[in-house]
């Protein structure tokens, strides 16, 4: 509470924000891309096992792509987490009950959903990208490996839980991406709120599919 | 009306405070909200007791001084309406009605229901403002201002201060009040000069006051009671982004 503040602009909570919007939007067009991938699942095992092999080409581009999305989900983890804890320093004394109005329940549970993904993507690496949680992991049959992974029910389920958190963290995230870097204009609003829970829900949808397929008997 | 009162009660800033509960029978629905806390603090003046503090102006809504939250709400439920111009006629007999201080590390509880909000001042002195030269009065209409910049400047400048949007805030940012004032200035043509540099001082002195950051949940807009825009935050984050980025020199 100084009376003149000399906090340099790029330090401030608001250029915290916009980098946190800037790497969601990188892991946004990730999972999007990733999704569009794994649809080559619907196409049979030697369309998406190509695919993979195509993936792992050349693994100068492989890791640096591995690196540029580590460093992007670290950086959007590390500033959130110091934003949430001004935050939490902002009020020490809660009301006796704040009745909320207008917030949104994915706009109030970011700071759950976001943890409960992370997670997921850890172990999710672990069960189809390094194997090790696996029960019968091969480093080229990636058809293989989904269908027998999503055949377990606690995987598939632990999976669909985290699809659906990741669509609320995206449908709030989307609109507060647009807020953040000052790109919502009254004119294409709704447009753009339409354009992107479209996207969110098509994310969410397919990558839901994809273990529904599996224990359905529809992939095997 | 037969009424009880869950109150905050804080002898001063050090004071760890608590809710004590008083019995308000009698109260007309015609009543505003302070009115009917005006009669509390007779009875309690009559019986000896120290009556409640609280933050009261103008009483017609447009001074931005009274503001407590109530049952969980800055200003209560009814939208677009400051604690003095709520009625007690939005509530019914034998409710009890919970009534709290902004909550905020950036304002600190002087007494009872009410806080210390200088820190928005040391916002607006901090950029808030614009030079103009003085001396003889300028022409009325010298200066053309586009109609739809004049709309959404008066939009911005309806904010009064009240720091409600702080309060509702679970994050107590204070995102909208700054960028009802960046806002304001930014769209007339007497606030271009020091346009960028406001945004980014205000900012700064805002993070210095101990503020929190913006989650974009909405719940500042839904309790202003001036009905200040979300959108006014996305503006002020676009002339932000744009300053930091601009080449200086």
């Amino acid at each position: 509470m100084s009376a003149v503040a000399t906090v340099s602009p790029l330090s401030s909570s608001v250029a915290k924000k916009v980098v946190v919007a800037l790497t969601g939007l990188v892991l946004y067009g990730f999972v999007f891309v990733h999704m569009m991938g794994n649809l080559q699942l619907y196409a049979g095992p030697e369309k998406i096992n190509a695919y993979a092999k195509l993936l792992k080409a050349n693994p100068p581009i492989l890791w640096g792509a591995r690196l540029f999305l580590l460093a992007a989900a670290s950086i959007h983890i590390i500033l959130t987490i110091q934003l949430a804890l001004k935050n939490r320093a902002a009020r020490p004394v809660g009301y006796a009950g704040q009745a909320f109005q207008a917030a949104s329940f994915a706009s109030r549970t970011m700071i759950w959903s976001g943890p409960i993904i992370g997670f997921f993507i850890l172990f999710h690496l672990l069960h189809l990208t390094v194997g090790s949680v696996h029960p019968d992991f091969s480093h080229t049959d990636v058809y293989a490996n989904v269908v027998r992974g999503f055949q377990s029910a606690p995987v598939a389920g632990f999976y669909i839980l985290a699809m659906v958190l990741l669509g609320f963290h995206l449908q709030h995230g989307a609109f507060s991406l647009l807020q953040t870097l000052g790109l919502r204009f009254p004119k294409y609003e709704k447009q753009a709120k339409l354009l992107l829970g479209a996207i969110t829900f098509v994310i969410v949808a397919m990558n839901i599919s994809f273990p529904v397929a599996v224990l359905a008997g529809i992939v095997k | 009306m037969n009424l009880t009162l869950r109150v905050w009660r804080q002898k001063n800033r050090n004071d760890a405070g608590r809710f004590v509960t008083y019995e308000a029978p009698g109260i007309s629905p015609d009543m505003s909200f302070l009115e009917m806390l005006d009669i509390v603090n007779e009875r309690l003046i009559e019986k000896g007791e120290e009556p409640i503090a609280f933050d009261h102006d103008c009483r017609e809504g447009i001074c931005g001084m009274c503001g407590l939250v109530i049952n969980g709400v800055a200003h209560g439920q009814r939208r677009a309406t400051t604690t003095c111009q709520l009625h007690m006629r939005s509530f019914s007999d034998g409710n009890t009605i919970v009534i709290e201080p902004w909550r905020a590390t950036a304002f600190p509880i002087i007494k009872d229901l009410v806080v210390d909000r200088s820190a928005f001042d040391r916002i607006v002195s901090a950029g808030g403002f614009i030079s103009a030269p003085t001396g003889s009065a300028v022409d009325g209409n010298a200066i053309l201002v586009p109609k739809d910049d004049a709309e959404m400047a008066m939009d911005a400048a309806a904010c009064i201060g009240c720091a409600a949007c702080v309060a509702a805030c679970p994050n107590a940012s204070a995102m909208l009040f700054v960028s009802a004032k960046v806002s304001h200035l930014g769209h007339l043509p007497q606030g271009q000069p020091e346009r960028y540099d406001r945004v980014q001082k205000m900012i700064a002195q805002m993070d210095a006051e101990g503020f929190g950051a913006c989650t974009n949940i909405g719940e500042c807009e839904a309790a202003c009671p001036k009905e200040i825009k979300l959108l006014n935050i996305g503006r002020m984050n676009r002339d932000f982004i744009r300053a930091s980025t601009a080449a200086k020199g």
